[in-house]
């Protein structure tokens, strides 16, 4: 093991105190990342009482020591911005920071500049907010839809629910991190000094095209040597579900041992402006990978329709035994099907992982919408997932108009629960018997 | 070799304290809810932590908010953990095994989601957790605070050693209640049901009615292990229901051997041992510069234990589903 070494915990090593602050940066109209000095910053315990406050320094940073491990409130004062700069969420004004033992807490604000208006404060159910919303929901729901497609055709084609499907979409958000970042020294010391991507950092699209490659791998690896001799063994259902949480436990926390429990932004694009598009604002990342997501699902849709493959992918999960007697290699269709679904939630990963916060544990909660999704357009049917989790990611956008935004995520955990009661074969499903 | 360094003893003491103690204890009572679950019913509960944590908190609730006395608290722990099951049950219980399972891994999570939730901060104290209920129950407790109670140089201090008698108590009486349930008419009705619904529906018995039964059943008793959590730690944290912690029941349930009706206790005790051994040794070596820093600290060790349980469980499953004295025959059910 000498020579290997874990850049990423590295630096949190050895502190005997923590700390909890904050980075301000905005990114200007040259692209450049620029601290923003005299902001105040406060601190607080969950209890209200206050930790520490003070102004950001000429890096922007402003860091105040804590008792202990714990739940801190990190609050900025808006008005002690400076002009023509403001938080991309107004109402975000207090961020909840978890301290883990000897490791610092960072909140994250996201600033942008420019002259566009802010997004309106929330409770008014106005038609901006309405537009602005029902645009994050399609993106939301195209990003969840890459993924649970994966999902639904391993369900469909094996009968089997991968719990492990999360990590799968964490596994290509940080392999395109540490592509981005380090290249494989990242995670292996001795490599550092190689070529780029594995001695050093390469620009995010090349790190997710490496990202995608590395989750449709994966996805191999999956089926080459777990799932499919279990098959062959003929380990029964349960037993190959309970195994892919084991696997889903295994990958979160390894991950959080690697990558560590803090939020991270990919290097390139993660500060962006935004544009006005009639009454919407949206980054151009945002935009650019919602149009890419839409691309990549027809292309999908167009190979699951007229290849002879995509066809036969259908044929298995519509009925296998049928499929297998006139003469397609369920095996294989199979083996494909799981290439597919990693490279598919890997690159759902990064795409998440650029509309949001990088973490370990985003995969498992994206899970559980992903689930909403899949089941509310029919468990195993493809374009049934898509459809879903788009209405899910609209559904939770718009949801934020009338309840508070910590609950969105279970207002579509709810629905999950009321279309078993009404029509649990799902939008799309083929009515049958389930009992 | 520096192996010698390590204090041996002392993680020798703290492995037989954590299989004997209150952490044993909560997770027998919580596996012996996923027992009936799963072992009896075939109903596969991915969400078991969401009724341990119902439990604690209606345990917690009655005391802080509505100022009930103890025995009311546990009756009311227990409704909290039925009523779960009740929301849980009646939409996915006609439905195939595998809804069940997405939907209470779901749903516990909701539960955690919602107890450390700003909206619910004025009731349940958020992420900060619930505190100042323990009054009530320390009342009741027989064994002096100060004193210290155990054999040798295992001992627990007076109020740990309550919870720990109460939770060890409490299993004892749900497993036999479940001995004597399962040799019931009804025990072997589940049973059946387990073994092939459609025949026991051809029989004329409502497998509906009788899975959600099971399912109240053993969700109660996965209640009663948050509550004797609650006892024993005096605080209610909502992240001390982490999910990967329902899978931690089902390694102590496998490992014991499901369908069985010691398995939880004997499962929760082996699994104990083994962790906290392996975290005290781990944990040690660290210390006494065995593993470098650079590639782990001592705050990482729990985290290898998270993984630890992930691959047990993984190869549980596929190599001894039957677990160390389970049979084989026990574990042959399938979702279709």
């Amino acid at each position: 093991m000498a020579g290997v070494m874990l850049l990423m915990a590295a630096p949190a090593v050895g502190q005997s105190s923590e700390t909890v602050g904050t980075r301000l940066r905005y990114q200007d109209e040259h692209g450049q990342r620029t601290p923003v000095e005299g902001v105040v910053i406060s601190v607080a315990a969950v209890d209200g009482s206050e930790v520490g406050a003070g102004h950001t320094d000429s890096d922007g940073v402003f860091e105040a020591p804590v008792p202990g491990p714990g739940v801190y409130l990190v609050s900025i004062d808006v008005d002690t911005l400076p002009a023509g700069i403001r938080l991309r969420e107004p109402d975000r004004t207090t961020v909840e920071v978890e301290v883990l033992e000897s490791r610092d807490g960072r909140a994250i604000f996201s600033l942008i500049s420019g002259n566009a208006e802010p997004m309106e404060e929330s409770g008014g159910v106005s038609v901006r907010r309405v537009a602005q919303l029902t645009t994050e929901g399609v993106k939301l729901g195209l990003f969840l839809g890459m993924a649970a497609i994966g999902l639904s055709l391993v369900f469909g084609t094996t009968g089997l629910v991968n719990f492990a499907h999360g990590e799968m979409v964490t596994w290509g958000m940080l392999s395109a991190y540490f592509f981005n970042y380090f290249g494989l020294a990242g995670i292996f010391g001795f490599m550092a000094g190689w070529w780029p991507p594995l001695g050093e950092g390469v620009n995010l699209i090349f790190a997710a095209i490496l990202a995608v490659i590395v989750g449709g791998t994966t996805g191999f690896v999956m089926d080459r040597w777990v799932f499919g001799p279990l098959r062959i063994r003929g380990v029964s259902l349960i037993a190959q579900m309970v195994v892919t949480i084991g696997l889903s436990i295994l990958a979160r926390y390894i991950f959080l041992f690697i990558f560590g429990g803090n939020l991270r932004f990919f290097r390139d694009y993660s500060a962006q402006s935004a544009l006005q598009i009639w009454i919407i604002e949206i980054t151009p990342k945002d935009l650019i990978t919602v149009v890419l997501s839409v691309l990549i699902l027809i292309g999908v849709g167009f190979f699951l329709q007229l290849t002879q493959t995509g066809k036969a992918m259908r044929a298995v999960a519509d009925n296998r035994d049928l499929a297998e007697s006139s003469g397609i290699n369920v095996q294989r269709v199979i083996r494909i099907v799981w290439v597919g679904a990693g490279s598919l939630a890997g690159l759902g990963g990064v795409f998440i992982g650029l509309a949001e916060q990088l973490s370990w544990l985003i995969g498992f909660r994206m899970l559980l919408l992903i689930f909403a999704g899949v089941v509310l357009g029919g468990l195993g049917t493809a374009y049934g997932a898509l459809l879903g989790c788009l209405l899910v990611g609209i559904g939770i956008q718009l949801s934020t108009l009338f309840i508070p935004v910590e609950l969105k995520n279970i207002g579509a955990l709810v629905v999950l629960a009321l279309v078993l009661v009404v029509r649990p074969q799902g939008l799309l499903g083929r009515r049958e018997r389930f009992g | 070799m520096a192996l010698a360094a390590i204090d041996w003893g002392f993680i020798l003491i703290q492995t037989v304290e954590t299989s004997l103690g209150l952490e044993a204890a909560v997770y027998a009572l919580a596996a012996v809810g996923l027992n009936v679950h799963f072992g009896y019913a075939g109903l596969l509960n991915f969400g078991q932590v969401g009724f341990v944590a119902m439990g604690a908190y209606g345990m917690g609730l009655s005391v802080t908010l509505w100022n009930l006395n103890p025995f009311l608290a546990l009756v009311v722990g227990m409704g909290f953990a039925a009523a779960f099951a009740l929301i849980l049950g009646v939409p996915t219980l006609r439905l195939r095994g595998d809804y069940l399972a997405i939907v209470t891994i779901a749903a516990a999570e909701i539960v955690r989601l919602l107890a450390r939730s700003t909206t619910l901060g004025e009731i349940t104290r958020g992420a900060e957790g619930l505190h100042g209920f323990i009054g009530p129950f320390r009342e009741l407790n027989p064994f002096d605070p100060g004193a210290e109670y155990g054999i040798g140089p295992v001992q627990f201090g007076g109020n740990q050693f309550f919870a720990i008698v109460v939770g060890w108590a409490l299993t004892a009486v749900a497993l036999v209640v479940i001995r004597q349930l399962m040799r019931s008419p009804w025990g072997r009705v589940v049973k059946a049901i387990r073994e092939d619904e459609d025949a026991a529906r051809a029989l004329g018995k409502n497998a509906y009615w009788y899975k959600l039964q099971a399912l109240i059943l053993g969700g109660v008793i996965g209640g009663l292990a948050g509550m004797v959590q609650a006892l024993g730690k005096a605080t209610i944290q909502p992240d001390s229901f982490v999910p990967a912690y329902t899978f931690f029941f089902w390694t102590v349930l496998i490992l014991g051997g499901v369908g069985r009706i010691w398995s939880p206790v004997v499962g929760a005790m082996i699994f104990w041992a083994m962790l906290t051994f392996f975290q005290g040794t781990l944990t040690a070596m660290v210390n006494e510069g065995l593993i470098p820093t650079a590639l782990m600290d001592t705050s990482q060790v729990s985290q290898i234990r998270f993984m630890l349980v992930g691959v047990g469980l993984a190869l549980l499953m596929v190599f001894r589903p039957q677990g160390i004295f389970g049979s084989r025959e026990e574990m042959m059910l399938d979702v279709r």
